[in-house]
């Protein structure tokens, strides 16, 4: 067993866990962070996006004790508890970018990477090269792509 | 996945006397391919040793008239990296074409080029641009180090610290990706330095990464398209699969190699 510390969503946390884990079965299964969620489990579909110190990463694909010490941000941490939804879940809502819903957090988690890199202004080219790691089976990504256009413009607006 | 012990050692020293000391130990860069082969049981080391603490290996800096990368530092940094842009831009294209953003944060150039996959981008740059890896043992030419599929020059306490490329005129990779893995079908990235120039091919070879010496003793005469034109390259020596036969991979070169010229020479 080791012992692992690090940041999640603002709060200090700790586990003794098997060097095996993934940082996602540490955020899931010891964290009961269940939001970020296992597509695939062989690093292509995105559905297990979270932030590690401000990057978008796959944590399927990042043992939880190579983090030891980061600042996570998982989709639990990106809205104030209890406020209203950061701008770019809301787009997701507002555009009907979901249908199951299984790749959602990694899709909202990956947006507001891209946002962060691209900026506020994004044509539908950009956005779904971006989504190149990103895999939805319901959507047929069209309202993806629209939410994440929009949802990029409110976060432009500091709202 | 198989149990493993893991150690973090801080200096490039400590870490190949464990690679020395440890049986079964396998070196951990952005762990973009090795979590996945240990998922799948591919790999079943029984040490790991995580690069991640030790300091000076990432970095990017221009050092006379060559670029050196340290093993460390992660795909984006590459794409993203002014100084990249500025002196090899071929470069920086090819770094933001490896997999996807987040991929990207993670994989490392010492972890490409030490795993020499055979679909994979940098050991096409490498070869393509003449690059020096630069290990804690000694400097190895592009040209000597990639000796087959997922095979190196390097030895079993071997570490890759740097590679070094030396600063061409002219330079430029086109990749035709798998649309599924985003890996290189095939990859051509051509470079042109004083009198040498280079034509390496990723994704094709049945032996992993190569040059095509042909193209490269054609485009001495004249480095521009035309000095390409109706030029092939044999499909005996390239690998076929599901996603594509040996003929049309070599098909793609031409096609490919072409299109870099002209990307180089625009
Ligand atoms: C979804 C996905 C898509 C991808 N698409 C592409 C693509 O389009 N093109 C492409 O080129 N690659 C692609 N990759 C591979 C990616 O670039 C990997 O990150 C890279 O090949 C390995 O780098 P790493 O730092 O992750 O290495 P690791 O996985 O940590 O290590 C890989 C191997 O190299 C050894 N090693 C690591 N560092 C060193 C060192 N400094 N010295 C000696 N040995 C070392 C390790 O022991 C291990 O055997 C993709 C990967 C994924 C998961
Ligand atoms: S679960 Fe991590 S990429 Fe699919
Ligand atoms: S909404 Fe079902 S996978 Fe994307």
């Amino acid at each position: 067993m080791t012992a692992v510390a690090m940041t999640v969503n603002g709060k200090a946390v700790t586990g003794d866990v098997d060097p095996r884990t993934l940082l996602v079965q540490f955020l899931r299964e010891h964290l009961r962070l269940t939001g970020t969620h296992v597509g695939c489990d062989t690093s292509q579909c995105g559905a297990c996006v979270v932030h590690i110190d401000g990057k978008a990463v796959k944590s399927c694909t990042t043992f939880a004790w190579q983090v030891q010490g980061a600042n996570i941000t998982t989709i639990e941490g990106l809205a104030a508890p209890n406020g209203p939804l950061h701008p770019m879940q809301e787009a997701f809502r507002e555009h009907h970018a979901l249908q199951c819903g299984y790749c959602t957090p990694g899709m909202i988690m990956a947006a507001v990477d891209i946002v962060q890199r691209k900026g506020n202004d994004l044509d539908e080219k950009t956005i779904r090269h971006e989504l190149e790691g990103n895999i939805c089976r319901c959507t047929g990504y069209h309202n993806i792509v629209k939410a994440i256009a929009a949802g990029a413009k409110t976060m432009g607006k500091g709202a | 996945m198989y149990e493993f012990k893991f150690h973090r050692p801080t200096t490039v020293r400590q870490a190949a006397g464990l690679l020395a000391r440890q049986e079964e130990a396998k070196l951990l860069a952005g762990g973009h391919t090795l979590i996945p082969t240990m998922k799948l049981r591919l790999a079943g080391p029984k040490h790991i040793v995580d690069l991640s603490q030790i300091e000076g290996i990432s970095g990017i800096e221009m050092k006379g008239r060559s670029l050196v990368i340290g093993a460390l530092t992660r795909h984006f940094e590459v794409a993203t990296s002014p100084t990249v842009k500025e002196n090899i831009p071929a470069l920086a294209e090819l770094a933001g074409l490896i997999g996807d953003p987040a991929v990207r944060h993670r994989g490392t150039i010492g972890g490409s080029v030490a795993n020499n996959d055979p679909n994979a981008d940098y050991p096409a740059a490498c070869l393509g641009l003449g690059a020096t890896i630069i290990t804690n043992k000694r400097r190895i030419a592009a040209d000597d180090f990639f000796k087959g599929l997922f095979d190196t020059a390097l030895e079993p306490d071997e570490i890759i610290v740097r590679v070094q490329f030396p600063k061409p005129n002219k330079a430029a990779y086109v990749k035709f990706p798998n649309p599924a893995s985003r890996f290189a079908l095939v990859g051509v990235f051509v470079s042109k330095r004083g009198s040498e120039i280079r034509v390496a091919v990723t994704g094709a070879g049945a032996s992993g990464v190569f040059r095509v010496t042909s193209f490269e003793d054609a485009l001495k005469k004249r480095f521009g398209v035309k000095s390409l034109e109706g030029m092939t390259v044999p499909a005996d020596g390239m690998s076929g699969d599901i996603h594509g036969s040996a003929e049309y991979r070599a098909h793609l070169i031409g096609v490919l190699a072409r299109r870099a010229v002209a990307a180089a020479t625009a």
